[in-house]
């Protein structure tokens, strides 16, 4: 019998208000696994300041902030300064706040808390366009995809914004990417960045059945596919030093872009091209990997 | 012991005398030497506190917002387009109910830039939920900030408070005042109790999706504690007598209003020169007097209503523009005043904006107008020329 090496206790409860399928609530799940019972998150307005519940009800057994839309990095250095003027070292500070939030409006004050070293954990959870406005277009919504405001004939036309590129330039301590369908690596990270003082930053892929348009019971099967395509690899940027965590299991674009109603318009010239392009962002984080592998010796 | 300062100063120093343990603010033009004194205190250690320079007032105002709900004393400093950028947040305060003390040093609004002072900046912020008093001198000032935070950390109250001083005029103008002594501050001010309090030994959420079964009851929550704080104000002041043996009139302070024709209603620094103004036109004749509204929220209905009992004429003098009929102060006191048993003549005043002296010449316009005339209109005093 293997042991099992995600921690057991649950500190997210049953009953919370998300779609059946949703991926996000397997991030928070993860997360709390991970951090345990002596944590803090400060939520801004996303999927989760919903699904936890209308007051008085919660759906996390730690104690949850909301915050404002823009201002998640303000909240964790805000928490951590009260915590620390109140003498409250053993707690862990978390921000946890979906792609609009992080890498369109909250871009600023994550920039901002990021330069000043603030000592907490920020979680993007990335389900790649504004979901809880009901599916509009954000800066991490790829290319070529469907949202409400991104309609067919006017699909988006820009990159997905690589905010672990902007994040790792603020030269962080820790950062990676991780996945709900490989929860160890999730989990390894997590204790990882537990372990290290200042600010650690994770990019958690979320794939959202109503948003993405595909069954709900396909969530981890998607998810995993995303890593295994290299459309969304998984890596950690470790003080500078990169490392790809999975290359097993080489799987094509496409096979991950034909399950999603907001690809199906795509013609096999768009869908060889999203390809090229993966391939291409592959190989520069080998590079990083081996070059950055070098200089850190 | 009396010391020189300027109104920065008397805001920082009370900030470390009120114990402050969390301070997040971002520099502008007339702020930064709040700041910039409050950094040095904490470089020195003399003021322990924590220093967050963020990259925005909005991110001031989160951090401390967040840093009071783990139970923290805050405060932030900021100025005319600062507040501005703050309003979205100034809203989060008062809903979460977050006691924070933020000095506002009065600045007109741009464009065009301009530096100088006017009121339009925190009388924009009056529909936020944020106790708001101005201040006359930088003793005013120092004094003020320590009534603040007892004020807004009542366990009846916990609302978010401003005190508001004149740009230049105080902000950067050296007058003596008396420093509070520390242990007797200690006295008046004990430690910050935030019901609130977010903790890992009994989790909880602050700051819920509330439905509409809930939603207006947490507004009227909200109205009641500054209606709570407008009872309580005047035992803050008494407090303070009994503590400095220093007062500074409550909510509003009057000067020669008892038989007085005509009243004028005056915020900030107007206040001692429409006194002296009212001294000199006494000297000439006239029985007039002047009320200055010291604290703006929670709006003092009752003292207004007391004055205006006995006075035919009020006169009031907004140092903002809202664009409505009059200004806000005009509006707020006609609307406290008027009954359908009638009330006094109220007469509107706009004055001093982006920074123009309000001298005595102009507020003995002021005055003489408003003894002259019966139309309840609103006037543009000491306008360079007329438009158009």
């Amino acid at each position: 019998m293997t042991r099992l090496t995600i921690p057991e206790p649950e500190l997210m409860t049953t009953g919370h208000l998300a779609c059946p399928g949703c991926g996000a609530t397997l991030v928070m799940r993860y997360l709390l696994k991970a951090l345990g019972p002596r944590t803090i998150v400060t939520i801004p307005a996303c999927c989760w300041a919903v699904m936890s519940g209308p007051f008085p009800r919660t759906a996390l057994k730690v104690p949850f902030l909301d915050c404002a839309f823009e201002a998640t990095g303000a909240s964790i250095q805000g928490l951590r300064a009260g915590l620390d003027a109140r003498g409250v070292k053993d707690v862990t500070v978390v921000g946890f706040a979906g792609d609009g939030g992080t890498v369109d409006i909250g871009l600023q004050s994550l920039s901002g808390a990021l330069e000043r070293g603030v000592d907490a954990i920020y979680v993007m959870y990335d389900n790649e366009a504004y979901m809880n406005t009901g599916i509009q277009r954000s800066g991490a919504t790829p290319w070529g995809a469907w949202t409400t405001t991104t309609p067919l004939g006017r699909t988006k036309a820009q990159e997905k914004k690589d905010l672990m590129a902007i994040v790792t330039a603020h030269h962080i301590p820790y950062a990676a990417t991780a996945s709900i369908a490989f929860p160890e690596d999730f989990v390894r990270k997590l204790e990882r960045a537990k372990s290290i003082r200042g600010p650690r930053f994770f990019h958690v892929l979320a794939p959202c059945p109503p948003g993405w348009k595909y069954p709900p019971e396909e969530t981890v099967k998607l998810a995993r596919l995303a890593v295994d395509a290299r459309i969304f690899p998984l890596y950690e940027v470790d003080h500078g030093r990169y490392r790809i965590t999975r290359r097993a299991g080489k799987k094509a674009a496409k096979d991950y872009l034909e399950d999603q109603g907001r690809f199906a318009h795509l013609t096999d010239v768009e869908i060889s091209e999203i390809q090229r392009r993966v391939d291409e962002r592959w190989a520069q984080l080998e590079f990083l990997e081996k070059a950055t592998a070098e200089v850190h010796g | 012991m009396e010391t020189m300062m300027t109104g920065n100063h008397a805001q920082s120093l009370a900030a470390k005398l009120a114990r402050v343990q969390v301070v997040a603010a971002y520099p502008i033009t007339p702020q930064t030497t709040i700041v910039e004194r409050i950094a040095e205190m904490v470089a020195s250690g003399e003021f322990p506190a924590q220093f967050l320079e963020v990259e925005s007032e909005h991110s001031a105002l989160q951090a401390c917002i967040s840093a009071a709900a783990v139970g923290a004393r805050t405060y932030t400093a900021t100025s005319s387009q600062g507040l501005l950028l703050m309003h979205e947040l100034l809203h989060w305060a008062s809903g979460l109910r977050v006691p924070i003390v933020m000095g506002v040093v009065n600045r007109a609004v741009a464009p065009p830039w301009t530096i100088y002072a006017d009121h339009t900046d925190s009388i924009a912020q009056r529909d936020t939920g944020w106790i708001q008093y101005y201040a006359e001198s930088n003793q005013e000032v120092l004094d003020t900030v320590l009534q603040a935070y007892r004020l807004a950390e009542d366990a009846q109250v916990l609302l978010p408070a401003m005190v508001c001083e004149d740009a230049f005029y105080l902000s950067h103008t050296f007058e003596p005042a008396e420093v509070p002594d520390a242990d007797l501050v200690d006295d008046f001010l004990p430690p910050l109790v935030y019901p609130s309090t977010l903790t890992v030994d009994d989790p909880a959420r602050l700051g819920s999706f509330m439905p509409p079964d809930q939603y207006m009851e947490h507004r009227r929550g909200i109205a009641d504690a500054m209606e709570h704080a407008a009872r309580l104000i005047p035992e803050v002041e008494a407090e303070y007598m009994r503590t400095f043996g220093r007062d500074h009139g409550g909510a509003l302070p009057t000067y020669l209003c008892d038989d007085a024709d005509a009243v004028l209603v005056v915020s900030g620094t107007a206040a001692p020169t429409a006194r002296a103004v009212a001294r000199a036109l006494r000297a000439d004749g006239y029985r007039v007097g002047v009320a200055k509204l010291r604290v703006f929220r929670p709006f003092p209905v009752a003292a207004m209503r007391a004055l205006a009992a006995h006075v035919p004429r009020v006169a009031v003098l907004d140092r903002s523009f809202t664009f409505g009929f009059g200004g806000a102060l005009f509006q707020e006191v006609r609307n406290a005043v008027q009954s359908p048993r009638g009330g006094p003549l109220v007469r509107g005043f706009v004055a001093g904006l982006g920074g123009r002296d309000l001298v005595p010449a102009t507020i003995r316009g002021i005055f003489l107008d408003a003894l002259a005339k019966d139309e309840p209109d609103v006037t543009w005093a000491g306008l360079r020329e007329v438009p158009g």
